[in-house]
């Protein structure tokens, strides 16, 4: 298994292979960058909100999956009318899918956005 | 399809009649949309119009047309024929596919849109292994694709032949040639383009004839959902059970854990569909792919909120004798639904209305097909001929003619297993889909993006390992042998419990790539790799 990666690997890229992306930074640009305390803030910006709420929602969906399955009884409350606890339930993913998709974005446009596009400036610039 | 036949002789009452009326709207439908492919087809000139529609969508337009992409048969005809038959475990569909665009939205879509420019294996080819990664990718994409439009093709098959009327073996062929060679012309002539727009003009179609139905059905119950409720189960014969989880997965542990792992499969394998992936490639910026993501998100919410009225509606209205001797599977629910609210069978107000949906899940179908034989023929071209067999030395030109000849291919291939394998079903199809974008591509580009120790060797035991493994294990299920409704009820080989793979195929497709990461070193300029694609993929630096 190892073998094959290696040697495809060594090889040197053929110079604008697809899929490479644009802009002409050099490969020491885009090391310095990656190390620098703007771009840290940015990338802890974006993984301390995202994966805690991927997690979070993830377990929300499978705890609801889970009550489905073995607390049938639980869930066949009936609530309003015939409207049960299964179907709240049910209805609250949705809300919770459309509140979470509006805060990330609202998120994103405060906290990521503007630092996103200061970097982005500064490797144009330095072009 | 033995079910098909008497569900045709129960329709072709109501059908027959106004078969001519049917045909119309499907052919004014196929007409208008041509015409736009070929419209959309003079403004492609290089690869990124064929491939990437030029960029040139706003967040709104590739918002709808994910919409148009990711709703399929599946989701128009087979959840509101779930919910009729099932009551709330058909719903619970409803949920897994809506819940898992988070994964999209809060993890791949504005990445994926920064560092790639054609196809999901463009993002992996970054830093990893061009070759060998663009293979295997490539060849992940074009079997999730296949099965995914494979499961079109039968239900199309199935359900044009049966709201059309038309019976017998020869008139399911020859409508299954016909999905395939539309599906073909708009990829061939109109690109990324045209796909796109007739994906928008299938959403805007969807989701109107789905909002006439709800309201229809919500006036008809004088607004109140309770009552709707209480109709519907009183209806199914099953009483307070059809409002409950359970009628369809609860049976005992072996379906309880069948449950779990197709809710898996679906929140896991949405944000690994090439031909979703694809899309985020058509807008211009990552602002503008969350942008068409939470749209998306929108339009898909509001139309598998609207399922409820549909599918308790179908319940309430119809009721589940009608619907399972139209098709076992309650796939006609819908349509049937249409033709009682327009006035029942035989009136001209429900001959209108049932013509009307048939259209719209005509035009559900055809847009999704289109959505994935591009998408498989892009990758072929892009990633496979391209980049692998041709090392890079093609033009742009030879690129884009190598993905029509694939398309033509691939249409050819999913005309052919359509016709022999229409047996196989297409919900089983589908599921099956997802559990292996979930097993297969998704953990490698979750990898790609965040994993610093991330490694070829990686990527290719997680996606060779998620891609065998979920295959063996449906080839292994019950859904292929050793029952009555399997693909093969004769012989009994169905050593492995579930219906759907994911809850093994999806850990150890996570579980291959981060040990075959760590079993293998990585190459001296990883390091560097890793920092212009994390680089460019949060800035959107030097985005295509």
């Amino acid at each position: 298994m190892d073998t094959a990666p290696t040697t495809a690997q060594g090889q040197p890229e053929e110079p604008g292979f697809p899929g490479a992306g644009t802009g002409s930074a050099t490969p020491e640009r885009f090391t310095e960058m990656q190390a620098s305390a703007e771009f840290g803030e940015l990338r802890s910006a974006q993984r301390s909100f995202a994966f805690p709420l991927t997690l979070a929602f993830i377990a929300w969906y499978l705890l609801y999956v889970l009550l489905s399955n073995y607390a049938g009884g639980f869930m066949g409350t009936k609530l309003a009318g015939n409207v049960n606890v299964a179907f709240v339930l049910g209805l609250a993913q949705f809300v919770t899918t459309f509140l979470i998709a509006w805060w990330y974005s609202k998120h994103a446009a405060e906290r990521l956005d503007p630092k996103a596009e200061a970097l982005r400036g500064r490797l144009e610039a330095g072009e | 399809m033995s079910n098909a036949t008497t569900a045709v002789h129960h329709l072709a009452a109501g059908a027959s009649d106004h078969r001519t009326l049917i045909i119309t709207l499907f052919s004014v439908f196929v007409a208008a949309t041509l015409g736009i492919t070929v419209w959309a087809g003079r403004q492609t000139k290089d690869a990124t119009d064929f491939y990437a529609g030029g960029r040139s969508f706003t967040g709104f337009q590739n918002g709808l047309a994910i919409s148009g992409d990711y709703m399929s048969a599946a989701s128009f005809l087979g959840i509101a024929g779930a919910i009729a038959l099932f009551g709330y475990d058909g719903f619970l569909y409803s949920i897994g596919f809506l819940v898992a665009w988070l994964v999209a939205l809060l993890l791949v879509a504005e990445p994926l849109r920064n560092s790639g420019r054609f196809t999901m294996a463009d993002v992996l080819a970054h830093r990893l292994a061009q070759r060998p990664v663009r293979t295997a990718a490539g060849t992940s994409t074009i079997i999730v694709s296949i099965f995914y439009l494979l499961a079109q093709m039968v239900g199309a098959g199935a359900l044009v032949a049966l709201l059309l009327g038309a019976t017998g073996e020869g008139s399911r062929r020859w409508i299954i040639g016909l999905v395939g060679l539309v599906m073909v012309l708009y990829v061939t002539i109109g690109g990324m383009k045209g796909t796109t727009w007739v994906q928008i003009v299938k959403a805007v179609m969807l989701i109107a004839g789905t909002l006439f139905i709800t309201i229809l059905v919500l006036n008809k119950f004088n607004w109140n959902l309770s009552t709707l409720l209480g109709e519907a189960a009183q209806q199914s014969g099953k009483g307070k059970a059809f409002l409950e989880p359970g009628l369809q997965y609860g049976k005992d542990g072996t379906s309880k854990l069948n449950f779990i792992s197709l809710g898996l499969a679906l929140v896991l394998g949405t944000a690994g569909l090439p031909h979703i992936l694809i899309r985020f490639y058509t807008v211009p910026t990552a602002k503008a792919a969350r942008k068409s993501v939470n749209w998306a998100i929108g339009i898909i919410g509001a139309f598998y909120l609207m399922t409820i009225a549909l599918g308790f509606g179908a319940a309430a209205v119809v009721g589940p004798k009608a619907i399972t001797a139209s098709n076992e599977s309650g796939n006609t629910a819908a349509p049937l639904l249409a033709q009682e609210l327009g006035g029942g069978a035989g009136s001209t107000g429900g001959a209108v209305l049932l013509a009307v949906i048939s259209a719209v899940a005509f035009a559900t179908i055809l847009a999704v097909v289109a959505g994935l034989t591009l998408a498989s023929s892009a990758s072929f071209a892009h990633d496979l001929w391209a980049n692998v067999i041709r090392k890079g030395r093609t033009s742009e030109k030879e690129e884009v003619l190598t993905a029509k000849c694939a398309a033509v291919v691939i249409g050819a291939i999913s005309i052919v297993l359509g016709i022999f394998a229409h047996r196989l079903n297409a919900a089983a199809l589908v599921a099956l889909a997802f559990a292996v974008a979930a097993s297969a591509n998704l953990p490698t580009i979750l990898y790609s993006l965040f994993w610093k120790r991330f490694t070829t060797q990686g990527a290719l035991w997680s996606i060779y390992g998620g891609l065998v493994s979920s295959v063996t294990l449906v080839i292994l299920s019950p859904v292929v042998s050793g029952n009555p409704k399997a693909l093969f009820p004769g012989m009994s080989f169905d050593y492995f419990p579930l219906g759907n793979p994911g809850i093994v195929s999806i850990p150890l497709g996570f579980l291959l790539g981060w040990l075959g990461s760590l079993l293998s070193k990585q190459q001296p300029d990883a390091a560097q790799k890793y920092a212009e694609l994390e680089v460019r993929a949060l800035t959107g630096y030097g985005a295509h």
